[in-house]
């Protein structure tokens, strides 16, 4: 075994339990193995619920994440509707669904922004983050803050969308989905994407399998995992539209099925408002007193996979216990068989193809060689370094043409 | 005009430490940077390094593991160096306040210049806070 | 494949270990059943039937630790839930990280915060304690009178 560098990237990677320390150990320029170090980001999350009410918990589950924070406030509400034994109001589900989707976008937005950056391909970055705009405007609109909606409860959601905001969030969103065709185009058809990610960071299908993988982390190397469609919740039954699957399980698979989810997003949106048209307005809540003993799962489809919330209740006004499952938890293990083998610069696109959370762009931290301590590597040196590669495929295409 | 006041009057460079935060914060810091609000403007850009910063941007509560970091980076920072804390998590704890690997707002382990309050704070809040920052005297 | 059919094929297949079943509704069932039976119920679940390993959740009782393992059919959308009820003192199950990679994780944090120890784990190290607490606490349990 030859010298081995280590490389570490993290430590401060903001999920619920999964904030973590990547130590790359590289051998020259190849990733000969990956490890990990959490607890940054412990918050006991499960323990601080158990002393919460049921409505407390919700404001709870919102901070677990910042970005689903729609996707878990759902699967807990599914979880504990199943054991009160509830249906909710055909307005409440429709009014769920549009706010899930309109995270989807939003937050499949901000991978393809992030995803541009580690490409060392800050247009796309700005872009992306520029178009997603509109969306949290719509959402301050629509529920008062740009992030952690508080939206959801028991038996229902906190608050309408009144019926006459319908034209303009229709127009709103026909423009959001012009400028994501400008950004699917540019996207798709750039060589230096293709040539960056193509075949970069392949998982397959057996892997998906063995780490249960889920989200678009499963649906780009072919397995057609999608809550939605497999254990049906809210309006989603109700509205129609399709499973985006790829098969090749390569990065830009990946960006792939994301990008073509949006417009699936943007359609199920667009039928959930014609569905809030058919409601009456106010219709929103079901009174539910007591949530009786039992265990109830609830599983709601994230932006990046399956979240997945188990309560049990003891009768009392808060958890017996609850368990939550984030789909980075399982996503995040798959790096063990995507990145090693690639070289550093393209280990840095592979482990932000899950789209683990954005945190990490700015925490690739200096690296030591390990028998010497001496200074190798830092932050701008391997962003540099991915830079210089998308630059020379430039150069290289040009001299082609 | 004090030495202080000379090392903050054109561009700031900023260092964004997480803790053990939601990521909203991080989010929204983010966002200043980009299009539309754009900061760089301004000359305010996020460096990768603590060594090259003039302000420390600390969101998220602050956990066990993470404290000793957060000192870390502190003692690593250049002097003079200004400190800002972002979101109810930053500021108070928030609602992890009563977690049991919860070691106390980053004032209780660092020295803070600013408060940013908000759950998470509008870019504009954030914005309006480093504007405070810089023009008090 | 549906709800009943799972039941009744692993009743068939491991009938001396199931201590009970509950079907709850379409999509969930309960299932508990005999802990030294877990890898044999598991690789059933995970290699014939096509189930996937979604999470496992444990919990701190009167009746001692339990784990509820949670199963996904994604055909049918069924959750399975499989409970083993451990003992109190010394809590303890085989792991099934040998068999799938997802079950890694949340093994190691199972045995930080409840301190239950799984056998043949091939790395059971620290995930989330270190340095938030000290070894041989474990915030998650219990004390009941």
């Amino acid at each position: 075994m030859g010298k081995k560098t280590l490389i570490p990237i993290g430590p401060y990677h903001p999920l619920q339990e999964e904030p973590e320390l990547f130590k790359l150990f590289c051998d020259g320029e190849i990733v000969k193995d990956i490890k990990w170090e959490t607890g940054y980001n412990h918050r006991s999350i499960e323990k601080l619920s158990e002393s919460k009410t049921y409505d407390q918990v919700f404001f709870l589950v919102e901070r677990i994440c910042g970005i689903c924070s729609t996707s878990h406030p759902f699967a807990f509400a599914n979880a504990v509707e199943e054991i009160a034994g509830v249906e909710i109001t055909d307005r409440a589900k429709y009014i769920r669904s549009f706010i899930g989707e309109l995270e989807r976008i939003h937050s499949h937005l901000l991978w393809v922004g992030l995803a541009g950056h580690f490409l060392g391909y800050n247009t796309v970055f700005m872009w992306a983050w520029k178009y997603r705009e509109p969306v949290l405007d719509l959402f301050e609109m629509i529920t008062g803050n740009r992030n952690s909606y508080a939206m959801f409860r028991v038996g229902g959601v906190r608050r309408d969308i009144e019926n006459n905001k319908i034209p303009v969030i229709r127009k709103i969103l026909a423009d959001v989905k012009k400028k994501t065709d400008l950004l699917t185009g540019a996207v798709m058809d750039d060589p230096v994407i293709h040539a960056r990610t193509k075949g970069v960071g392949i998982l397959t299908k057996q892997d998906v399998i063995d780490y249960a993988a889920v989200g678009p982390t499963a649906r780009a190397s072919g397995v057609a995992i999608d809550i939605r469609k497999d254990d049906p919740y809210a309006a989603y039954p109700l509205v129609n539209w399709k499973v985006i699957t790829a098969e090749e399980g390569d990065v830009f698979a990946k960006a792939q099925v994301r990008l073509l989810e949006m417009y699936e997003s943007i359609s199920i949106i667009e039928q959930c408002l014609s569905g809030l048209e058919k409601t009456k307005e106010g219709d929103i809540n079901v009174v539910v007193k007591e949530i009786p003993e039992g265990s109830g799962a609830g599983r709601a489809e994230a932006p990046r996979g399956e979240v997945f919330h188990y309560v049990v209740s003891d009768g009392s006004n808060s958890p017996a216990r609850h368990k939550i499952r984030a789909p980075s938890y399982v996503n995040i293990a798959t790096f063990k068989k995507s990145c090693i083998g690639q070289t550093i610069a393209d280990a840095t696109i592979s482990l932000a193809a899950v789209d683990p959370c954005y945190c990490c762009t700015e925490r690739l931290a200096v690296a030591y060689d390990q028998k010497s301590g001496r200074k190798i590597w830092n932050a701008k040196d391997l962003i540099d370094l991915s830079t210089g590669k998308t630059s020379e495929l430039k150069k290289n295409l040009i001299q082609l043409k | 005009m004090g030495f202080k006041n000379f090392c903050f009057k054109k561009s700031l460079w900023v260092f964004h430490f997480g803790g053990a935060s939601c990521n909203n914060c991080d989010i929204e810091i983010l966002d200043c940077l980009t299009p539309k609000h754009d900061l760089e403007r301004f000359g305010i850009l996020l460096v990768g390094s603590i060594r090259h910063a003039d302000v420390l941007l600390v969101n998220g509560s602050i956990n066990m593991k993470d404290k000793n970091r957060l000192l870390e980076i502190y003692n690593q920072a250049p002097r003079p160096i200004l400190v800002v804390a972002i979101g109810a998590c930053g500021c108070t704890g928030g609602l992890f306040a009563d977690s049991i690997t919860f070691a106390g707002p980053v004032d209780k382990i660092i020295p803070v210049d600013a408060y940013i309050p908000g759950c998470p704070p509008k870019p504009e809040a954030i914005i309006g806070g480093i504007v405070k920052l810089v023009n008090k005297k | 494949m549906n709800t009943d059919l799972a039941i009744e094929k692993l009743k068939e297949n491991f009938g001396s270990d199931i201590i009970s079943t509950e079907k709850k509704s379409e999509k969930r069932a309960i299932i508990t059943i005999n802990p030294d039976a877990i890898l044999k119920v598991a690789e059933y679940l995970y290699k014939t039937a096509g189930f996937r390993f979604i999470i496992a959740s444990a919990l701190h009782t009167k009746k001692g630790f339990e784990i509820h393992y949670h199963f996904s059919l994604d055909a049918i959308g069924l959750v399975l839930n499989i409970h083993v009820i451990l003992d109190k003192e010394n809590p303890e199950i085989e792991s099934l990280s040998n068999m799938f990679n997802a079950s890694n994780w949340i093994e190691r944090e199972m045995h930080e915060l409840f301190g239950i120890n799984f056998l043949n784990h091939p790395n059971q190290e620290k995930l989330i304690s270190d340095g938030n607490w000290a070894e041989g606490v474990y915030p998650y349990r219990k004390e009941f009178k």
